[in-house]
């Protein structure tokens, strides 16, 4: 075979595998296109106000704009009138679940990272501790489940049951107020989130921290800073854009799950915001599930409308991994 | 005169105090706090949320809230006395009833609703025409389950029948297993099954050889691309609709729907208030969520068995066996 029709083949291979990478990339994007496009289609009666949508694009009528949203669907409660129905529960409990998941979750699994990539030995233990966190983050969510539900839900049996609770602290009105155990509470739910989220974050963390090229740490142990001012001081500052991209992806992924907390048997009707730590809540993920499964089609509707609700949350805390990604970048070694 | 004055004025009174009596006034369900934590079937959810709804804008401090862990799931989280309240699309079963009497749990049964169960085949189909209980038997049952349309009637297609079915942890599974191959039986395995019946609907729509069944509203919202099947129980072949539902000629597969009360959480006056709401709005509510309302005597009969506190099911005796029947019979 001569050169050139060798040099031939190989440019054509090449161009094969770029069509291919291409075709790929595109069905990726077009499945998601669809998506968005179909949900928004399906969601916008309950989103927007037409009327206002009319008078604004129509007619120029500027003072309509705050009026093309159905702010109501934000600010109701859940209702058996599709048209009065909104998910003003779900989105505050969904905020404040995460919230309280973020809160347990970052700090636990950052400091598990930092303990285990930084300081540990390399021996068996640390080998089977590392091996045990890989595992966990395949576990499916609603095995966390169970295990919140005896663990958190109902601690053991041993305080009673939540209905007659055998301790609590602090007025049952405060916003203080905690009783054990933590029942269908909202504790109880970012306990049983953390769970889930605590193997992911605590193996980005270690990818983040591994990325931290070893000439920085040796450059800090060299002129005699001890490992506590090495971690805290260089290699932890150089990995944080990359932890809390990997710590906001999680958040999403807690954001997004109903599996484990239907196990714990949270409520989907409710209409109050949570009092307190131990206060019953609902979840946007729950709220589509159970409109998605009703016979009507408005009740479709709304399902797709919250979905919509929940995938603009999603894209900002994205956003929000991206823009940290950028601002905190410092270019290394 | 005067007499008659005293006697207008008592008469006239009589029916206010009896009212007053039963009924806890608006004012006083404002004044209502405390949790009223209800779960249990996806089947009557969505009634006692309505209740839930209408209840809580009359008492704003209550707090109802309403899980839905299935019928199954329901009675355990019931029997153990975690929730006040449990939704069932089927009567308590034994096994659950010996639970609740473990954990010292009594309680008390109300029906509320009615559902008619819809057996539907594909648009396309045109051997089906209406169906006995012996033919649901050959299709569903495990033992000598019908692999082909022939296997069930000689004159009907030689093609496999695809076969659609609610989740096996559902009441709604229960009831119809209880019916076509009765408690002892098995319900063959080879099922798609959904615990979302919107899927169901797709599944049946989308297959010419396809034969399901979900409660009834299901196939009101999609009558155009499903078609219904009368049921022959022996008694000619009977289509469901609210009112072969509600008189029970669509029977074995109209059945009612219940609520559950913790005897022990009755007797908090935001539990028995929202009970009492329960009962006087539950014909009204049913309907606007697609439901078949009870007759009103068999309501009457559940509101008098509610204010007697009337304790355990109808459904099982004092021997431990099954009551079977329609609704009529069993509730006296």
């Amino acid at each position: 075979m001569s050169a050139l029709s060798m040099r031939t083949r190989r440019i054509v291979k090449n161009r094969a595998f770029l069509a291919l990478c291409l075709l790929s990339t595109s069905v990726t994007i077009l499945i998601l296109a669809l998506l968005i496009m179909s949900i928004m289609l399906q969601g916008s009666h309950f989103l927007f106000n037409s009327e206002a949508i009319n008078a604004v694009f129509a007619h120029g009528e500027l003072s309509q704009l705050t009026k093309v949203i159905r702010w109501e669907f934000l600010t109701n409660f859940a209702s058996r009138f599709p048209q009065k129905a909104g998910i003003y529960a779900a989105v505050i409990g969904s905020i404040w679940v995460c919230a309280i998941c973020a809160l347990l979750a970052l700090p636990l699994g950052i400091g598990t990272a930092i303990y285990l990539e930084e300081f540990a030995p390399k021996n068996r233990l640390t080998a089977l501790i590392d091996f045990n966190i890989r595992n966990l983050a395949g576990v499916p969510s609603i095995v966390y489940g169970i295990l919140g539900l005896t663990a958190f839900t109902r601690m053991f049996g041993f305080f009673g049951s939540d209905k007659n609770s055998a301790l609590s602290f602090g007025p049952e009105d405060a916003w203080w107020h905690i009783q054990l155990p933590f029942g269908q509470g909202l504790l109880a739910g970012g306990l049983t989130l953390m769970l889930v989220v605590l193997p992911i974050v605590i193996i980005s963390s270690r990818e983040a921290l591994r990325a931290v090229p070893a000439s920085l740490r040796q450059a800090s142990l060299a002129i005699g800073a001890t490992p506590w001012q090495t971690a805290s001081f260089i290699t932890l500052p150089a990995a944080i854009p990359s932890i809390l991209t990997g710590a906001i992806l999680a958040m999403s992924r807690a954001m997004g799950e109903a599996a484990p907390l239907l196990v714990l048997g949270i409520p989907v009707f409710i209409a109050n915001t949570p009092d307190n730590l131990t206060d019953n809540f609902t979840v946007l993920p729950f709220q589509i599930f159970n409109w998605a499964g009703r016979p009507q089609e408005s009740f479709h509707q709304l399902a797709a409308s919250a979905i919509v609700v929940l995938l603009v949350v999603l894209i900002c805390f994205n956003g929000v991994a991206v823009y940290l990604r950028h601002k905190l970048r410092r270019p290394m070694a | 005169m005067k007499i008659a004055a005293t006697l207008g004025l008592t008469l006239f009174a009589l029916p206010l105090a009896l009212m007053a009596a039963t009924q806890v006034s608006d004012a006083d369900l404002g004044k209502l706090t405390g949790q009223i934590k209800v779960d249990g079937s996806s089947t009557v959810y969505p009634i006692t949320e309505a209740v839930a709804e209408d209840f809580q804008a009359k008492a704003p401090k209550t707090r109802p809230t309403v899980s839905v862990s299935g019928t199954g799931g329901g009675f355990k989280r019931f029997c153990t006395g975690e929730t006040d309240i449990t939704n069932a699309s089927r009567p308590i079963s034994k096994t659950e009833m010996e639970n609740a009497k473990t954990s010292k749990i009594d309680f008390i049964e109300l029906p509320i609703a009615f559902d008619g169960l819809a057996i539907v085949v594909n648009l396309a189909n045109t051997w089906v025409t209406q169906i006995s209980l012996d033919e649901l038997k050959k299709i569903f049952s495990a033992n000598s389950p019908a692999k082909k349309w022939s296997d069930v009637n000689p004159s009907w297609p030689n093609e496999t029948i695809q076969v659609f079915s609610p989740g096996t942890d559902s009441g709604t599974f229960d009831y119809f297993k209880e019916v076509t191959v009765g408690s002892d039986g098995k319900i063959r395995s080879d099922l798609s099954v959904s615990e979302d019946d919107n899927v169901l609907v797709t599944g049946v729509a989308g297959d010419k050889n396809a034969i399901g069944y979900f409660g009834f509203a299901y196939f009101t919202e999609n009558s155009a691309k499903l078609k219904l099947v009368p049921v022959d129980a022996g008694k000619g072949a009977i289509a469901p609709n609210d009112l072969t539902i509600e008189n029970g000629t669509y029977a074995p597969f109209s059945r009612p729907l219940f609520i559950y009360v913790n005897a022990k959480s009755a007797q908090r006056p935001e539990i028995a208030a929202f009970v009492d709401f329960y009962l006087s709005n539950t014909a009204e509510l049913a309907k606007q969520v697609g439901y078949t309302p009870l007759p009103k005597i068999i309501i009457d009969r559940a509101t008098a068995n509610w204010k007697a506190k009337k304790l355990g099911t109808q459904y099982i005796d004092a021997s431990g066996n099954k009551v079977q029947g329609s609704i009529a019979t069993v509730y006296k």
